[in-house]
């Protein structure tokens, strides 16, 4: 590209001719820049997982994960909060994903381009990146306004009506990667629909469905707007879900914004490990997602 | 034989129903939310309506509420998130597509991603104590005497330099959104047609020329798309906001004043407020973030869609 083409006569292509020269030039800045913002991302990307190694491993330990959420002022850990978490989040998952595939089969199966199908497309790619507090506002509305206290399952509501969407898109773009003929020959064997979509095209794309509920999974364990209006949080073991549920988001919120040191140091360990969480199951999603693909 | 074949219709209607109910699920949530929150708003937008939005001031103890000091906020705080975010998000794209060697493509892709998965919590607790006064005491001051003595414009880059407000609030955000502009970027890049890169290469032009003049303008939609899609995500972002943002309702240029956003003025005072028109004024925020999200997350759809429609034509 750069270079010089012969030609009879004087050739414009010369690297003196400075309309040559500025376009050189211009293109190797912009390329610079362009080297330049790429490393703009990744030093965020290191400096937040630098931030959260150098200052949640002082609070990693046995205790973390054996002591209760500390008042202010002493030293504690966050074994209700962690097992508050993986309550909500868990429940929240067992809804969301029978829920998600079904509505994907139905997307990438049974309704294909029908109306139903169309907006029902749309509305999930819109509630894909709706905003998350809002969500909490609705559940807020639906379940706690009504029960007239805060509760787990309300939390868990919360976060299923989130994971959701995620389950459905990644089912339905999974489902619509089996070629045609596998269903042809399915039903060529005198199979019924339902047969062929659960025990053939579902099956050969499995692996996919899983990934998509691994993502949904990373997706809700860190959210915690949703949170605040739903389970909102407790200082104690409980393992009642219809009760307020202490859970590691709103500890993580509530000990942050706290003056004391103790709570914040346990505000790091809880973020090192939500973030720990998330990152390993968003990299084992990808690594099934690449296999799966293949 | 008929029997049999006519169980097998009955099953598959049922299956097909069946499937249908959980496909309508999706839509029923969409509608009960937009119907729970007018129900939730209908106090403040019978008694204040349009109004509420031109209103500047909040005050929960005379019981008085406007909305427009936070979606100020919103919009000040998503804008700059958008003015750092897209230029940034072009030219990791243009990186990713263009420059990269393959065999770093995909771990720096998948970099560029984690970005995106890292819970907002996170960013929050990041700026509030890492970013915030490390900006403090560096980049603000400087801002505010050489940017912040221009005139007309320098008024923008006043304010209190104690590292939290508006603009720190926007910086944040602008980390957030990049990896999702930039992937729908890259991800639209790549289908340009190779001829047509090739033909521009071959009449001698640079690699800029090549992405300006060929790759833009055959993935504009696309593009636009992206940028509304991450537009979307920050109005509606909450966490990271209410650390850094201030938390003060407060119309003001200047940039380095604190402010709020809809979602922190939600996170904040939700659960402290006993009053019904308090409560009516915050589910009203709530609906207006809502439908304002939607608005945008519908026309990046549709901005996105043309563009796979279009390659639907061309295979």
């Amino acid at each position: 590209m750069n270079a010089v083409i012969p030609g009879p006569g004087k050739s414009l292509a010369t690297p003196d001719n400075p309309i040559y020269k500025r376009r050189v030039w211009v293109n190797r800045f912009n390329m610079l820049m362009s080297v330049g913002t790429m490393a703009f991302g990744m030093v965020f990307l290191l400096w937040i997982l630098f931030t959260l190694f150098s200052k949640g491993l002082t609070a990693f330990g046995p205790a973390l994960f054996t002591q209760m959420t500390p008042p202010p002022g002493s030293d504690g850990g966050l074994a209700n909060a962690i097992f508050g978490s993986l309550m909500i989040v868990g429940s929240a998952i067992f809804i969301a994903t029978p829920i998600g595939i079904l509505a994907g089969i139905y997307l990438a199966e049974v309704g294909r381009d029908n109306w139903i199908a169309k907006i029902t497309r749309f509305i999930n790619d819109i509630l894909l990146s709706a905003p998350s507090i809002v969500i909490g506002l609705f559940v807020y509305t639906l379940i706690v306004a009504n029960v007239k206290h805060y509760s787990g399952w309300a939390g868990a509501v919360a976060l299923a009506i989130i994971a959701v969407p995620v389950v459905v898109r990644t089912t339905e773009t999974m489902l619509l990667l089996v070629p045609n003929s596998m269903r042809e020959a399915a039903v060529a064997l005198g199979a019924p629909q339902w047969r062929v979509v659960l025990m053939v095209t579902l099956k050969s794309v499995q692996g996919g469905v899983v990934t998509g509920v691994l993502l949904a999974l990373a997706r809700i364990s860190g959210e915690t707007a949703p949170l605040l209006f739903t389970s909102l949080n407790n200082q104690f073991w409980s393992s009642d879900m219809n009760a307020p549920m202490a859970n590691l988001p709103m500890v993580i919120f509530q000990f942050a914004m706290s003056p004391y040191e103790e709570w914040q140091r346990l505000a790091w360990a809880g973020a090192l490990l939500i973030t720990l969480t998330v990152l390993v199951l968003n990299i084992i999603a990808r690594t099934l997602f690449r296999q799966k693909s293949q | 034989m008929h029997k049999k074949i006519n169980n097998f219709a009955l099953q598959d209607k049922i299956f097909g129903y069946s499937t249908q109910f959980f496909a309508l699920l999706v839509l029923v949530t969409l509608v009960g939310i937009i119907v729970s929150l007018l129900m939730g708003s209908w106090l403040t937008l019978s008694q204040t309506g349009p109004k509420f939005f031109v209103l500047d001031v909040w005050d929960p103890v005379r019981n008085l509420y406007g909305g427009m000091a936070p979606l100020w906020g919103t919009i000040i705080t998503a804008t700059i998130a958008l003015v750092i975010g897209v230029p940034v998000s072009f030219g990791i794209a243009i990186f990713l597509t263009e420059m990269c060697p393959p065999e770093l493509k995909r771990p720096l892709g998948t970099a560029v991603e984690l970005l995106a998965a890292i819970p907002s919590i996170i960013y929050g607790m990041w700026g509030l104590f890492i970013f915030a006064p490390l900006f403090a005491e560096t980049l603000q001051p400087l801002m505010i005497n050489t940017l912040g003595k221009i005139a007309v414009i320098g008024v923008v880059f006043q304010g209190t330099p104690n590292g939290f407000g508006v603009f720190t609030a926007g910086v944040i955000l602008s980390v957030m959104v990049i990896p999702f502009i930039a992937s729908v970027m890259r991800d639209v890049f790549d289908t340009t047609p190779p001829i047509l890169k090739e033909s521009a290469y071959g009449l001698g032009a640079t690699t800029w020329e090549v992405v300006w003049n060929v790759v833009l303008p055959y993935t504009k939609a696309g593009v636009i798309g992206g940028i509304m899609l991450g537009l979307g995500r920050a109005l509606g972002e909450t966490m990271a906001v209410t650390f850094v943002i201030g938390n003060a309702y407060n119309i003001s240029p200047k940039l380095f004043d604190p402010g709020n956003s809809i979602a922190s003025s939600l996170a904040n005072e939700f659960n402290e407020a006993s009053d019904p028109a308090h409560l009516s004024a915050l589910i009203t925020l709530g609906l207006t973030l809502f439908v304002l999200s939607f608005c945008v997350l519908a026309a990046s759809r549709w901005m996105l869609s043309t563009l796979t429609k279009r390659e639907g034509k061309r295979t």
